[in-house]
This record gives C-alpha cells, structure tokens and sequence, in this order.
C-alpha cells in the first residue's frame, strides 16, 4: 500500500461512475471474461460505453434483481468474471438470498457493485436509502465488502477485485466524490489507511464520512485534541491489527458510517475491541433509522453525519477513558 | 434412443432408495418422482465425463429443486462420477452428499442449489455463457411445479427466452404436489404448460415416467432452434416408493425399517419385471 493524501479536499471532476465504466472497459479489453450485468439501471451506473465496446458482454436482465445475482453465479461457474449493478437497496435487501446461495455459499466468483450509499440517495429517498446493505451481507461469511472513498481509490482497487476470486460487494458512491487520495496511490483490500496520526482517539471512517473525519481533526485539533483518522474502506475483513494497534496508540475510538449502526461499521470495529482492547467507542451514523427524502446535505444534518458531530463523538469518548 | 433405459431407470429407483435407507427420513417425495428424468439424461444424454467432473464443454445440471439430491447422487454414481459406497452416507456428518446439491461437495454437481427459483438463474447463466464461450454444450434444468410459486423461477424464464437460449433445456417436474399438500390447495398454479409457452418457450408435456417420452422430448427440443425449451413431466410424487406414493403428504417422510424393506422388495421387483 502506497497512498498519498490531496492537500485540498473539494468534489472530484468526474463523477465515480465514469472512472468505474472506464477503468471496467480498459480491464474488459484485458481480460475476455469480464461482464457487466445491470437491473435497467445502465442509464444510472454510467455503463453504456461499455456495452458499446462489448455488446456481447453486457446483459441487461431487466428489472429481475434476484435472476441477475442467479445468472452472475452462473456465468461465474463456467469462468467468466461478473460485475452485477443496481442500486444499493436492491443490491442487498432484496437479494440477500440470491447473494448468500448463489454467489457465497456456492462459492462462486461475483461482484455485486450498489450504488447511492446511505444518504447519496438523496432525492430518491427512504425506500431507496441503502442504509443496512453492509450489514446485511456482513453476516454472510466469506464475503468481502469495499466501500471505495474516491474515484482514485476504485480506480485501483477494480483491477484487484476483478483478478482476485470470491463473493465482492462494492458500495460505490457513483456521483462526484471528494477527492481525498492522490492519483496513483495503491490500496490493499484488507487493509486500513492511517491519513492522519494522532494520540488521544481514533476516528475510523468510510466513504463520504471520510472528508468529514479529516475536518473534524482539524476541529479537534483547535480544541487540543489529536485525533487520528484511518479510512477502513475494507468493512469485511476487517483490518483487526490496524483497530487493535489504535486503540492501544490513542485509548478512544469514534466509528464515522453512512450507514446504520446496527451491524455496520460500528459493530464492525466494536467487534474487535471488545475481544482486544475494549477502549470507549462512539458511533457516528444513522442512529437505527430509516431514511428520508432530501438533499444529501440536508440528510447530513439530519441524521448527525457532519464533521461537527464526530469532533463532538470524539470528546465524548476521549471523556469516558 | 437405449432401450435399456426402463431398466437404467428400475435400477435408478431401487440405489436412490438405498440412498435414504440408512436415514430414516428424507425428501423422498421429489426424489422419486424425477426417477426417470436423471436415468434418461445420465444414460447418453448428457455429455459429461466422469473421470474429468470440471471438463470445461460438458453439459450441465442444475436440479433446481435441490432436494432431490438422494436421486441425482444415485444418477451420479450410477453414471461413474464416485462409487457406490459413497451413496451410503447421506447426510452423515462432514458427508459429501447433503439433503440439497452442492457443486463444492459431490463430484458432478453443476449447481448448489435448495432455496427454490435461484437454480433458475444459474442455469440461464451456466446457458448464456455456453453460447458466449461458443461451446456445443447444453445446459439442463430441473424445477418442481411447487417452486414455480417462486418469483425468481419467472423472472429466469424470461431472460432465457430473451436471449434465445436455445441450448437450455428445462423439466418442470409436475408432481402436482408440495410441502404442504397439492399445488391446487396451496397455491395453484394453473395450466403451467400454457404459462411456459406464453414465456416463450417451445413446450412439450409428457408422461414424467415413461423414459421413452423422456428421451424423444429431449431430442425434439435439441433439434428446436431459436428458442429454449420446456419439458412438463406429468410425474407422481413418491412414484415406485410404496410407502410414499399416494401420500398427501410425501415432501419429507419418515419411514420405519420395515416400510423401506416392503419398498425396497417392491423397486427390486419392478427391475426384475423390466429385466425380463
């Protein structure tokens, strides 16, 4: 793992969506077994150039969730490498069956990518808020769950997941994700990333709740507190001697999801320390809620995601050392 | 066509309850009933070597209903993917032949199947990718009319036809029979072949026990092009197994030693009556 941090943190220029149709058409070009699924949702996960360049290896399998997660396993069995698409809820929810026989359980080689996290499905609503997705196939064993933070990041992690074998769920944001890594930084499935050292808490975060952490350092620090961050995009397997060593090194944890807490990133992270090094935890997140409709930073607000929150999560954790 | 295909599908009845003897209970029901369908493809229709299970270009099986295990693992060894002693240990602990097909555990499993509709979609997929791969491969697909209460068994017929996947080949198992009583008591069904048709598919029903039927219904939909193909097997539930025929109840049976031993005599004696 190599990484370098940007200086500036702002919105990316291209939307995530399209570094995941480029980056899966070049490894398409590569590799003769990559596929692309989709439930009518190409028009959203920005896959039509790559259907253009492979009609042969694009299947639209219409508004039939269940049948497209079947017929990745199946074309997963006779070699081929698929990349199933629809949006986070349907991604998980509603094929959790289909994931844990078809895919995991079969031991068969599939990735299921769910787009709009959490709160980024902003106008979409509570019936398309994919807040428990992680927590869902968290217990299903063996698979392997990524939450990508920025266009770079999935930018080096899809030639990964794409030669490596098993049962992938990525959560991708697909608008424009801020840029938290410099180009050419390399990633390690499994393992976290420390962004910042600090001494007195931790602050473990994924996906959008990255930007957020690193401003909420910087908030703790004016008020004399070094806080560490470390983004665990890798939820299973979980990065435990990265989590373990921070709690040793800082004494306190905050855990930053745009999720629920319940069976999330939170627990995640718990898991481990209270087997390890039980240290007081605070979980920033949505508090076992369901979602609603808005503008994605309204829903922030909402449901206590923005940096203010986690500085105060912070010291209310370092207080309970 | 093999004429010994009554007598592959006698023996068949007679290893597949030798499959559950030991156990005391099983999905005997659904096992039964899909005899005749696994002695015909396992007796020159599928094309698979036993000695490579992973061969790439074979044609495939996905028992959909995957509770009928104990009958494709008989096929199975039948067929020479393991030896006979294996069927023995059903469900044993750490056994490699569980209640449903499992592709990690028993060689020449194609499918992990049990929870109904998903063997759907895999076999469209194992499909697809045979006509993607450019093999002259077929892909064989088993379903009970009970699973077509699934959603997902629908919504995997659609896309077949969709694409055209002339090389699939389903069997709709028509028992008429499900875990809690008859299809029509619980969840009818309707005329299934009508439904088929309706979905696209060039559709045959035929008398789900007569291995001659079987067979010419297979070769009619290989030589169909254009469109994937459907087999209804009129079939009875528990059909050669004394104790469970005429049962309404037949998904999941218990029987004693003696039961067995009169079913057994009874499969014994069928054989004896085809062999002569």
């Amino acid at each position: 793992m190599s990484v370098t941090i940007k200086s500036v943190l702002k919105p990316e220029e291209k939307m995530m969506r399209d570094t995941y149709c480029r980056v899966l058409t070049e490894l398409a070009g590569q590799n003769e077994n990559i596929v692309a699924l989709d439930a009518d949702l190409m028009s959203s996960s920005g896959m039509k150039p790559f259907m253009k360049a492979f009609p042969g290896r694009f299947i639209n399998c219409g508004i039939a969730e269940a049948n497209m997660v079947g017929v990745a396993a199946g074309l997963s069995a006779m070699g081929f490498v698929p990349f199933a698409h629809t949006f986070g809820t349907f991604a998980t929810r509603r094929v959790c069956d289909q994931i844990f026989m078809s895919a995991a359980y079969a031991k068969l080689n599939v990735r299921i990518v769910g787009t709009d996290p959490g709160v980024c499905a902003a106008y979409n609503g509570g019936t398309h808020m994919p807040l428990e997705d992680m927590a869902v196939l968290r217990a299903i064993p063996e698979m392997i769950l990524l939450e990508p933070t920025d266009s770079v990041m999935l930018e080096n992690l899809l030639p990964q997941i794409a030669s490596q074998y098993g049962a992938y769920y990525i959560r991708m944001n697909r608008k424009n994700a801020v840029g938290v890594y410099e180009p050419g930084s390399v990633f390690t499935i499994g393992k976290g990333v420390v962004l910042s050292d600090g001494r007195d808490v931790t602050l473990f975060c994924s996906g959008i709740m990255v930007a957020e952490a690193l401003e909420a350092a910087k908030l703790l620090s004016e008020q004399g507190v070094s806080a560490r961050v470390v983004n665990l995009f890798t939820w299973k397997p979980i990065d435990t001697e990265l989590i373990v060593n921070c709690a040793n090194d800082t004494g306190a944890a905050v855990t930053c999801e745009n999720h629920n807490v319940v069976g999330g990133l939170g627990s995640a992270v718990a898991e481990v320390l209270v087997k390890t090094r039980p240290v007081p935890v605070e979980m920033i997140g949505v508090q076992d809620e369901f979602g609603e409709v808005g503008p994605e930073d309204y829903l922030r607000g909402r449901f206590n995601l923005n940096a203010v929150d986690i500085a105060a999560a912070a010291l209310r954790a370092v207080k309970r050392k | 066509m093999n004429n010994n295909l009554p007598l592959r599908a006698a023996e068949l009845r007679l290893s597949t309850l030798h499959v559950f003897e030991a156990r005391g209970f099983g999905h005997v029901g659904g096992a039964m009933s899909v005899v005749e369908t696994l002695a015909v493809l396992y007796n020159g229709v599928m094309n698979v070597r036993p000695e490579q299970p992973d061969w790439a270009e074979r044609d495939r099986l996905v028992c959909s209903k995957g509770h009928a295990g104990p009958a494709v693992y008989a096929a199975l060894a039948g067929r020479g993917f393991f030896g006979k002693e294996l069927l023995q240990t059903l469900n044993r602990p750490g056994t490699s032949l569980p209640s449903h097909c499992d592709m990690n555990k028993t060689p020449g499993v194609d499918m992990t199947t049990g929870s109904l509709g998903q063997g759907v979609s895999t076999a469209v997929g194992l499909a697809l990718a045979q006509k993607m791969r450019g093999y002259d491969a077929r892909t064989y697909l088993i379903v009970g009319d009970g699973e077509c209460d699934e959603g997902q068994v629908w919504e995997g017929l659609m896309l077949a036809a969709h694409k055209k996947l002339d090389n699939l080949t389903v069997f709709c198992d028509k028992n008429g029979q499900q875990l809690d009583g008859y299809v029509k008591n619980v969840l009818d069904t309707g005329d299934l072949a009508q439904k088929f048709a309706s979905f696209g598919f060039f559709t045959q029903s035929v008398d789900g026990h007569d291995t001659g039927a079987i067979a010419e219904a297979i070769e009619a939909a290989k030589a169909h092009t254009g469109e994937p193909a459907m087999i209804v097997l009129n079939t009875k539930k528990g059909y050669g197994c004394t104790f469970a025929e005429d049962q309404e109840f037949n998904h999941h049976i218990a029987f004693t030693p003696e039961q067995m031993q009169e079913a057994l005599a009874a499969a014994q004696k069928r054989l004896e009556e085809v062999s002569a």
